[in-house]
């Protein structure tokens, strides 16, 4: 049950938004504009961050539902993300990418985490500017997405079906759910 | 110096803004519904003092001075006064029991949205607290876990005179987040 009076029955920050869209309407154009807009790294690539920092965070629907979303982006080769999520370090990605999300897991921790080593470890594997910008506000805003989530103790489906269907539906946008009358 | 080249010299969050504005439209927007909507049953200053409390535990200088000085402003009090309740806010003798309680809300969220308790919930609703105010309270704090992790995982850089804080506060209440100048 959740700590306040949300739509029953909806999962996660859907029924939180759906509780007050006013704030909610942000919420939704901030998660578009970091995870599907104009950016140097692909929307997969942001998907992946954000199921890790979610991970990190220990908010099960978030980790679950955007790494769902994840495995729709990368198809044929969907089973990267179980490996990133499992053991980073050795998983198959490429350094770069390990790189910057060595960089969100230390934002993660805090913002005053992140050393000038961690940058120029990203920066000698080819990371720009921009995408350590991106990386690093991503990480961040997951780091609101789970306190929201998590805080008010929205529901969470254990059911990995119930993730498969929300990830084919964030691949197409994060767009804020219709009211309920 | 920032991580990354920003080509401009704003303190903190400004620069980052300025930086990549397609971010930031919607990370305003979101600060100024949170913060300053007059559609909310808790005042202004009340909200600038929860985003103040968790900039404090985030350690995040900028946040904790710009926002400080935004809740001395609204709140009527000086900023020693502001310092005060942001090491012992339960001690505080200006401070309302429902204040008190989304507080203690506010420093849960910081830690994770886990660390959120239902006897935290129940103690809030008996001080009076409307489950919008609990929610507001809630994304506010997460809102924040976000903002001061961008702020310093960039390694922005922010005056450490804590005067200029001060006097931007009465420009920056009278032109809100949208108004960037």
């Amino acid at each position: 049950m959740a700590h306040i009076k949300v739509p029953e029955g909806v999962p996660g920050i859907r029924s939180l938004v759906m509780f007050r869209p006013e704030t909610g309407k942000y919420l939704y154009d901030l998660a578009q504009e970091l995870l599907r807009g104009e950016s140097p790294l692909s929307q997969v690539d942001r998907e992946l961050i954000a199921a890790y920092v979610s991970k990190r965070n220990d908010c099960f629907f978030c980790m679950s539902s955007h790494a769902a979303a994840a495995r729709c982006l990368y198809g044929d080769d969907e089973a990267i993300v179980d490996e990133v999520l499992k053991d980073l370090d050795r998983s198959s990605l490429s350094d770069k990418l390990k790189a910057l999300l060595h960089v969100a897991g230390k934002v993660q921790i805090l913002g005053k985490e992140v050393t000038e080593a961690d940058i120029e470890a990203a920066r000698a594997e080819g990371a720009t500017d921009k995408e350590i910008h991106d990386t690093v506000l991503i990480a961040a805003a997951f780091c609101m997405f789970n306190r929201y989530v998590d805080g008010l103790a929205s529901l969470t489906p254990t059911d990995p079906e119930a993730y498969k269907e929300m990830g084919k539906r964030m691949v197409a946008g994060y767009n804020l759910p219709p009211q309920q009358s | 110096m920032a991580h990354i080249e920003l080509e401009n010299d704003l303190p903190g969050i400004r620069g980052l803004m300025a930086y990549r504005p397609e971010t930031a439209g919607p990370l305003n927007a979101l600060a100024e519904i949170l913060l300053r909507d007059d559609n909310n049953t808790l005042t202004r200053g009340e909200r600038e003092l929860i985003g103040t409390y968790v900039s404090y535990l985030n350690d995040c200088f900028f946040c904790q001075n710009v926002h400080g000085a935004l809740a001395g402003h609204y709140l009527n009090c000086n900023i020693d006064q502001i310092d005060a309740i942001k090491q012992d806010f339960a001690g505080s003798a200006d401070l309302s029991g429902k204040m008190k309680a989304l507080l203690n809300i506010a420093g849960s969220v910081q830690k994770g949205g886990k660390a959120v308790t239902e006897e935290q919930i129940a103690l809030a609703r008996t001080e009076g607290a409307t489950d919008q105010e609990i929610h507001d309270a809630v994304l506010i704090s997460a809102s924040f876990c976000m903002f001061n992790r961008y702020v310093d995982g960039l390694g922005t850089a922010a005056p450490r005179d804590r005067q200029f804080y001060i006097n931007r506060a009465p420009q920056r209440a009278e032109d809100g987040y949208l108004i960037l100048r």
